[in-house]
């Protein structure tokens, strides 16, 4: 394919993902108020729209005509930056996950992601650290107690549970061989006897599934992980003293932290988009997205059921949980993976 | 030509980050400028061809220790440094002196230490060459380190931990 060609479906590709990813982030606003409202044994919003689904539409015409007051007392460069770093590097992991198979459209042909690196996955890791640094520095630029407070609490948390996450995938690599997204699933094609599919979850890696389920919802800041932002304890947290639109921008970058925790362990321990494919080409080019869509929206619904239903951690025993019990399991599970890998080869 | 034309963009943005890291008043814009710089490192590592180090200098780097450097700044409430009452004649002087004088050392190791420019992709890339020479070739010097670290975390656990001998002894 020429240089022209590339870069121009690169765009396309670029600008087709963050559409899809910003609409899926304000329909996650949505799908939790729905969800949770039921749990609670009341509707969510029904009065926008039809089942309130003009409701994300509505809330993000509140955030741009809200006042943007920037109080007096903070550091004013790294309070505007924050919610900036936060939100970039939110979207920018979306760069590298992979949604279907290649498909050929009138000739060109390219992979439905947007980039195929070797190291995708560390992408994602080094992407979701430097995430921290919005939390981090939205705390302390704001000059209150309650965000400094906040701010230091989530980014502590953030960086003690990125380390069980870590090492859960870990075993995952071993047993795929490659650090690409796209050969990690297609390591997970085919069937164990005919039936039973061959995804990473029945491939051993269960106790890893849920290292990465609990500490995914640490990282993402959500319960029962969720101290840092409780209203009860710290009126907000790191994002106290923000209004409008650099709020939103908070908001945001914490449901596309889940987006793309969802997609990773669609991808990883679930087996990507592998499914029943059938029908005319066209159908089988768009069947694999389908089933993508389908895992990730089971996570997202696993998500907010969780966080419908449990209590939230006091800080220490969250502390604790990530470095006494979540580690050392991690590390078990590593270390029993690459004994049966070295065993069989 | 695109090749050089990366590498001078990210050498410049790297020391460029340095020399703010010297120039701000205030700590924690200079903890972000030395994140700039790793960051400016790790696109280095990058066009070199090294995409494993590359990908683990900002995991770790940037994206671990430069976050705790962050954090001891927030937790000290270190201020604005004090500027004190410098000489315009040194800085006048000094700072182009500085510069040709560390030109002029630079250029003289380059020339006769017999080095030669890497080509890209000379270097171990791919992670697996990388796993391989650590866990084989370079075992040791990675076993060492981890002791390293060991030795650097329980140093640090008993500086953090609050003096329980004195209690004790006063408590009978």
């Amino acid at each position: 394919m020429s240089v022209t060609a590339f870069v121009i479906v690169s765009v396309i590709k670029i600008v087709i993902a963050i559409l899809v990813l910003l609409t899926a982030v304000a329909y996650t606003v949505w799908l939790e108020r729905k969800v949770v409202g039921h749990i609670q044994n009341r509707w969510g919003p029904t009065r926008v729209g039809p089942f309130g689904l003009l409701q994300p539409l509505a809330d993000g015409l509140k955030f741009v005509f809200k006042e943007d007051l920037v109080p007096p007392h903070v550091y004013k460069p790294l309070y505007i930056v924050a919610p900036m770093i936060a939100l970039i590097f939110a979207l920018t992991s979306i760069s590298v996950i992979p949604v279907g198979n290649w498909v050929t459209v009138r000739g060109f042909s390219t992979p439905l992601q947007i980039t195929d690196v070797n190291i995708g996955l560390l992408v994602i890791l080094g992407v979701t650290s430097l995430g921290v640094y919005g939390v981090a520095l939205a705390g302390w630029s704001s000059n209150s107690k309650y965000s400094l407070l906040g701010g230091l609490r989530a980014s502590a948390q953030m960086v003690s549970y990125e380390v069980a996450l870590g090492l859960s995938l870990v075993g995952v690599l071993i047993t795929a061989g490659s650090f690409s997204l796209r050969e990690i699933v297609d390591a997970q094609g085919g069937t164990f006897w005919g039936f039973i599919p061959r995804w990473n979850i029945f491939q051993g890696q269960i106790v890893a599934f849920f290292i990465y389920l609990t500490a995914a919802y640490a990282e993402t800041n959500r319960v029962p992980f969720d101290l840092p932002e409780a209203e009860t304890e710290l009126v907000a947290g790191y994002h106290t003293e923000y209004s409008s639109m650099k709020f939103a921008m908070f908001f945001m970058a914490e449901y596309a932290n889940m987006i793309t925790v969802a997609c990773l362990a669609s991808l990883l321990f679930l087996g990507g988009w592998h499914g029943p494919l059938f029908g005319p080409p066209i159908l089988q080019a768009i069947l694999p997205v389908f089933w993508f869509l389908l895992r990730v929206f089971i996570f997202l619904f696993i998500y907010i059921w969780v966080r419908g239903t449990l209590p939230r951690f006091r800080y220490d025993q969250l502390m604790a949980f990530g470095w006494k019990f979540l580690l050392p399991v991690a590390i078990a599970n590593l270390v029993i993976t690459a004994l049966i890998v070295a065993l069989k080869s | 030509m695109l090749h050089l034309t990366l590498f001078s963009i990210f050498g410049l943005i790297c020391v460029a980050g340095a020399i703010n890291l010297l120039v701000q008043r205030h700590p924690i814009n200079s903890a972000l400028s030395l994140v700039v710089v790793m960051g400016s490192l790790a696109a280095e590592y990058l066009l070199l061809g090294a995409e494993f180090v590359a990908a683990i200098q900002v995991i770790v780097y940037a994206g671990a220790v430069m976050v705790l450097f962050i954090f001891v700044i927030m937790l000290l409430n270190a201020g604005e440094e004090e500027r004190t009452r410098g000489s315009r004649v040194a800085v006048l002087f000094g700072v182009p002196g500085m510069l040709i004088g560390s030109l002029l050392v630079a250029w003289v190791l380059v020339e006769h230490s017999g080095t030669q420019a890497v080509a890209p992709g000379a270097l171990p890339g791919p992670p697996k060459t990388i796993g391989w020479l650590l866990f084989h070739d370079y075992l040791l010097p990675f076993e060492i380190t981890s002791v390293l670290v060991l030795i650097a975390i329980m140093g640090a656990v008993v500086l953090a931990s609050p003096p329980q001998s004195i209690q004790q002894k006063r408590e009978g």
